[in-house]
């Protein structure tokens, strides 16, 4: 089954991306290629199989775990507004986003 | 012996000796990595941080300090971030960006007193086979500087190979520790999925994500690995509750009635003859050490293509969502609202083939099309991890080549993305199923390009894969080889 440029279209806006028209003719051709190789996995019968999200699920049970609720980090904000593009006191720096 | 020639070990050993001082050994390095900058190997380097932290260690080594690894220098591959050096993940989006907090694995080894040189090169946030997705530049393989080094480490391979550094961290998500060892000539280990905190590691796909050690010996991976691996669980949400151990327990111990279990996929056309014979004749040696061949099935090593290339994309277009221009990261100069803010900032800072993995992410995760990709390709994952349990009862350890060819040429895959997929067969099906695997120098190929044997273990099984490396690397010298040229 192959991608279309509505598929690219669709896809892009829901990553967040904006190609260049050349950039997404290329990526439409290329995702195309990838998924012909694909299609040997759709073909795969896996009825009953349990899927594997983790790795660490096929050889013990993975439990979530829980800590207490306590502050262990001190204020850092200075060191984690370091690299932001745009701080003003304190603050990080967006458009405007409600009327 | 040049101080660059020395192995971690040996090296440590001089360091308490005091025969020579961490700083000597920092100030040897970093002039050596200055003459050989042509390689691209690095991203960051600061002499003042490099040679404080050198004092530093040698302080603790005059206070009668016996940590193993006390004064010796590392590099990190710049997937780690790090407080002093900037931390890039080989990306634009990145660049100059200035981490609050160390990786885990990089405090863990400054704590143990190594003593770091700086950042190597990588290709961006790990989605590469060759380097060459570096946003910053490529990275040239010192056997054949008109070579791909492997990747995604390719810049702690060339480090390591060049004797730029004694050692390198490294992170394997699909095989970037072992392919990049492999085309380099030195010897990588990835422990099970969970022994090292990824934590501090720029996530790309985090169910498959492991760090690692690259060094020129298995003798040095395990020492290294002893001090990278154990439990993080305030950090890190999947680190394992295993203690950290003494890898390097079992170095020496005897061969004999070792079943090594050699995957008859493996050995497939597509194999190219000089990787083949390589990989033959070190088979044949082990074979010489006492161990016996066994030959198993890994029916859907193929298959493990497909599906890696669906969940790794899957999780980066996740992970990958945080890159939005607003805590940290390239920010476009010019857009309209906030969402053209994000659309602008993302396309900007991201290079070819990271977009290409979120657009794949994404897709396959969209409404209608999860069940038939992704969901699949997990169900297809669990049995790629119950077939090497089968093939464990037969065997002891699996053994096969590292990747299809030698390295290839700079810009032989000619910008394909597929043809760079497809030459990861050979380690996607052990990352799947989150195995320790290694890579370990075995001989030449064409145009004397190293070749390197992979080996797979059964979970927590790194010490008895570094037992066999090291055995091996007893009994031969290709780890000992040097890239011609290279002083």
């Amino acid at each position: 089954m192959a991608l279309t440029h509505d598929d690219i279209r669709r896809i892009q806006h829901l990553a967040r991306l904006e190609l260049q028209p050349q950039e997404s003719e290329r990526m439409l051709t290329q995702i195309n290629g990838f998924f012909s190789i694909v299609e040997a996995m759709r073909a795969v019968d896996t009825t009953g199989i349990e899927p594997l999200a983790h790795p660490v699920a096929a050889f013990q049970d993975v439990q979530l775990r829980l800590r207490d609720d306590v502050a262990s980090e001190p204020n850092a904000r200075e060191a984690n507004q370091r690299s932001a593009p745009a701080v003003e006191r304190g603050l990080f720096l967006v458009p405007k986003v409600i009327e | 012996m040049s101080l660059h020639d020395l192995s971690v070990a040996e090296l440590a050993r001089q360091l308490k000796t005091k025969d020579v001082s961490a700083v000597e050994a920092a100030r040897h390095f970093l002039a050596r990595a200055t003459a050989h900058d042509d390689l691209g190997a690095w991203l960051a380097r600061d002499e003042e941080v490099t040679l404080a932290q050198a004092r530093n260690a040698d302080e603790r080594i005059a206070k009668g300090d016996t940590a193993p690894l006390l004064g010796v220098p590392i590099a990190h591959k710049d997937i780690f971030v790090t407080r002093d050096f900037p931390s890039t993940a080989g990306s634009k989006m990145l660049e100059g960006y200035r981490s609050p907090f160390d990786a885990t694995v990089v405090r863990k080894l400054a704590e143990a007193g190594m003593v770091s040189l700086g950042k190597l090169n990588c290709d961006e946030f790990a989605m590469g086979s060759s380097n060459e997705n570096s946003a910053f530049h490529p990275v040239k393989n010192p056997w054949d500087a008109t070579r791909i080094p492997g990747g995604s480490s390719g810049g702690s391979a060339v480090a390591v190979s060049a004797r730029l550094a004694p050692a390198a961290t490294g992170t394997d998500t699909g095989g970037s520790i072992r392919q990049p060892a492999s085309f380099c000539g030195i010897t990588g280990i990835k422990p099970t999925y969970g022994r090292a905190s990824r934590y501090g590691m720029i996530a790309y796909a985090s169910s498959l994500d492991q760090a690692g050690p690259m060094a020129r010996s298995a003798e040095d991976c395990a020492l290294l690995l002893s001090a990278m691996c154990g439990p993080d669980p305030d950090r890190d949400s999947t680190s394992l509750d295993v203690p950290a151990e003494d890898f390097g327990r079992s170095l020496g111990a005897s061969l004999e009635g070792l079943r090594i279990g050699v995957p008859r996929e493996f050995f497939a056309e597509g194999v190219a003859p000089d990787v083949r014979a390589a990989i033959d004749s070190a088979l044949q040696q082990l074979e010489k050490l006492g161990a016996r061949r066994v030959e198993i099935s890994l029916p859907r090593t193929e298959l493990s293509i497909p599906v890696y290339y669906i969940i790794a994309p899957a999780e980066a277009s996740s992970n990958l969502s945080r890159f939005d221009g607003v805590k940290f990261g390239h920010r476009a100069k010019q857009y309209g609202d906030l969402l053209d803010m994000y659309k602008k900032s993302r396309a900007e800072g991201f290079g070819e083939e990271v977009k290409r993995r979120i657009m794949t992410g994404t897709y396959v995760l969209s409404h209608g099309y999860y069940d038939a990709y992704y969901l699949q390709a997990q169900k297809i994952r669990r049995m790629i991890a119950d077939d090497f349990q089968r093939a464990f009862k037969e065997c002891d350890v699996i053994a096969g080549p590292a990747a299809p060819t030698v390295a290839w040429k700079l810009g032989g895959h000619g910008g394909d993305p597929l043809a760079d997929y497809l030459a990861d067969i050979f380690t996607l099906p052990g990352s799947l199923a989150g195995l320790p695997g290694m890579s370990v120098p075995v001989g030449f190929g064409e145009g004397g390009m190293p070749v390197g044997l992979q080996l797979l273990g059964n979970y927590f099984q790194e010490s008895r894969l570094l037992n066999v490396a090291h055995r091996f690397q007893q009994a031969t010298d290709f780890h000992a080889k040097k890239p011609e040229g290279l002083q």
